[in-house]
């Protein structure tokens, strides 16, 4: 298994000093190289859900347990080196540097890992996503597709058993939607990688083979033994 | 990529308020430097022992400035003292040396002070245990009109041996002396006043037509300096009186009058005394304190006093003067980093997404701040030593001072650990900002 969450509690503490609970999901699992896309409505808790898998976030109970290790026991640091070498990410918008080019935010994907810089692979995924002429422009010169296609060049940079991506076609018009979510499905195929993408649009979920929905199976419910956060 | 190499990337997307904080902090240093410089070499130059000789001996008058115009020579003379003293002074058995001075003119060419001496000037050392070396040439001026002129006089006005010019008297407005003098030896470098010195033959100096004073001038002076030596006093009128009559024996019947010693003058005596009995040169001192007209100053003591009163204390504050522009411009670098955090929170937290820790992020905004003041302390040293270098010929020039434009003084040791650890202090909030950044929300910004 790539992925498995076991009695995941998430609540955020509210203005008024109560608490709102976003999250109660009492198992998920995602098999190696699997793909699923998980549908929710907005403010459903999908973006929090990612961020406690990719252990931005720490749950205020329960366990997230990525490539065979629990990521919520870990301290912080260890944590963030193994998100760096297991975990891709990709956002719906503002995912690179502005400072750096395509390649340098490739590399800078490899940075925190603590492997060594793999320079030519990096040239390989940006050819793979079909940036090969644009590896020295910096973001604002690209297009939001193509900022997206380095994106997802970069999430894979550290081979990652894990992609996560939130709403990633979100803000590409139409004939890119369906080019970019291809190639996020075939380039993780291609290594190996599972996919978790969570929308809120049907219409991208259309094509996986595994689509859940997020409100079927998450029944938001404070944690009872102490929250965190 | 390591974190400096992506510090280094991020200063240059934002590379106008980069290179202005950098420049700014690069301005400090400079200035620093420069005060460094300039100063090292004045104190270098003052405090050294300034010749090789024991005492001083003028006019009464200002120490220091008998001290500045014999020894420096960028001060004029006092005035004058009777040759007939000269010849006291080396009569007197404390005394092993008495080489005479007689300076007040510059060249036209260049502007060089011009001192007339004897050739025992250049047989004593110049400072402590210093033999003056001749680059060219012989090393006596014993003929009339004879001159002996320092490297840098050389140099500047392209002088060399047999080489000649006139000499412009200080008191009258500029006029020209017709006599011309004849280079006959160049001295090797010796780093003091003497680099730019014209020396003259002292005889030619009383022989310069217009140069003598008016007889009756000459006497109510030499009534003033012998007011207490009756004896002297009358025999330098008895001197006088016979001079009169032949200067009246020359327009009646074209026989040239002979000046008597009792109208020649010397400007400054240096004396030295007997090494074994380092009390003389008190006792002379002393002696002359009481006396008349003349005084005997130790070279350095005036000197000394100058430094430690005045011009170390202005040296103090031109260095914290700029240590405060420096420290100012780091409190700069810290408001352009600090301003540029809260646009950055997304950028960090992404970087976080990537699996940076939270000293990654930290230490990535630290070297930001660190390069800034670094860098900039390295430009502004590299500049601070580029216009030392590019001023030293018009410094040598218009004050005689001698800098080493690459001499690094021991403060400016200090100054890149100084500067490394200013950069830590204006970058730590920062970093510290971006240590606390809420991944989660600021992704979600
Ligand atoms: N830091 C926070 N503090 C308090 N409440 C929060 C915080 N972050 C999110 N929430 C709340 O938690 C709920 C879930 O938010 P989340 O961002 O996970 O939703 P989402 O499914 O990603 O929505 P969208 O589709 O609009 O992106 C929302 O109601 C939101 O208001
Ligand atoms: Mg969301």
């Amino acid at each position: 298994m790539s992925l498995i969450l076991k009695q995941i509690r998430k609540s955020y503490r509210q203005p008024e000093g109560d608490r709102l609970p976003v999250l109660g999901i009492d198992h998920f699992e995602l098999a190696r190289g699997e793909q699923a896309a998980l549908i929710g409505s907005s403010g459903g808790g999908k973006t929090t859900l990612l961020n406690i898998i990719s252990g931005i976030l720490v749950p205020d109970s329960g366990e997230v347990i990525v490539d065979g290790r629990n990521i919520v026991s870990m301290a912080e640091v260890v944590r963030d080196r193994y998100r760096a070498s297991r975990i891709g990410i990709v956002f719906q918008t503002f995912n690179l540097l502005p400072a750096f080019t395509a390649l340098e935010n490739v590399l800078l994907g490899m940075t925190f890992s603590g492997r060594a810089v793999n320079r030519s692979f990096a040239v390989e995924l940006l050819e793979r996503v079909g940036l090969g002429h644009r590896l020295h422009h910096r973001p604002p010169r690209l297009s939001v597709g193509e900022q997206q296609r380095v994106a997802v060049a970069r999430s894979l940079a550290n081979r990652p058993v894990l992609l996560l991506a939130d709403e990633p076609t979100a803000n590409v018009d139409p004939a890119n939607q369906s080019l970019i979510l291809n190639l996020i499905r075939d380039t993780c195929k291609d290594h190996q990688v599972s996919l978790l993408m969570v929308t809120h649009s049907m219409e991208a979920a259309t094509q996986f083979d595994r689509v859940d929905r997020l409100n079927e199976f998450n029944q938001p419910q404070l944690c009872t033994t102490g929250a965190t956060s | 990529m390591n974190l400096l190499l992506i510090a280094w990337k991020n200063l240059l997307q934002r590379r106008l308020a980069s290179a202005l904080t950098a420049l700014s902090i690069g301005l400090g240093v400079m200035l620093m430097v420069l005060v460094l410089v300039i100063s090292g070499a004045v104190e270098t130059a003052f405090t050294q022992r300034s010749i090789g000789y024991d005492l001083i001996v003028g006019p009464k008058g200002s120490d220091l400035q008998l001290v500045l115009s014999a020894v420096y020579r960028i001060q004029p003379p006092i005035e004058n003292l009777p040759a007939m003293y000269l010849d006291e002074l080396q009569a007197d058995r404390r005394v092993v040396t008495a080489v005479p001075l007689a300076f007040g003119d510059v060249t036209q060419e260049g502007g060089f002070p011009i001192v007339g001496t004897t050739t025992e000037y250049f047989e004593n050392d110049y400072l402590p245990g210093q033999k003056f070396e001749f680059g060219k040439g012989g090393s006596r001026i014993d003929q009339l009109f004879e001159a002996i002129i320092g490297a840098d006089v050389a140099r500047q006005n392209g002088w060399t041996l047999g080489s000649t010019f006139p000499i412009l008297h200080g008191g009258a407005e500029g006029s020209l002396h017709d006599e011309e003098f004849t280079v006959v030896a160049v001295l090797a470098p010796t780093g003091t006043a003497n680099d730019r010195t014209v020396f003259l033959n002292l005889e030619s100096f009383y022989a310069i037509d217009g140069h003598e004073k008016p007889v009756d001038e000459i006497e109510k002076r030499l009534r003033d300096f012998y007011a207490a030596d009756q004896d002297r006093l009358d025999q330098a009128l008895a001197e006088l009186d016979d001079y009169r009559q032949q200067l009246r024996n020359e327009e009646a019947n074209g026989v040239a009058a002979v000046s008597p010693r009792a109208m020649q003058e010397v400007t400054a005596v240096l004396v030295k005394t007997r090494p074994e009995t380092p009390f003389d040169a008190i006792s002379l001192s002393a002696e002359l304190q009481k006396g008349f007209q003349a005084m005997a100053v130790n070279p350095i003591r005036p000197i000394q006093r100058l430094m430690t009163n005045v011009i170390g204390n202005v040296q103090k504050a031109l260095v914290v003067m700029t240590g405060l522009i420096i420290l100012v411009s780091g409190v700069s670098i810290f408001v352009s980093i600090y301003n540029s955090m809260s646009d950055r929170r997304r950028e960090i937290a992404v970087m976080r997404s990537l699996g940076a820790g939270r000293h990654h992020v930290f230490g990535i905004i630290l070297a930001e701040s660190a390069l800034l003041c670094t860098g900039g302390a390295a430009m502004g040293w590299l500049t601070g030593h580029g216009v030392a270098v590019l001023a030293s010929p018009w410094l040598i020039r218009r004050t005689g001072l001698l800098i080493s434009p690459w001499t690094v003084s021991p403060w400016e040791l200090t100054l890149f650990p100084a500067l490394a650890v200013l950069g830590i202090l204006v970058g730590f909030l920062p970093a510290m900002t971006a240590y606390r950044t809420n991944v989660a929300d600021a992704l979600n910004q």
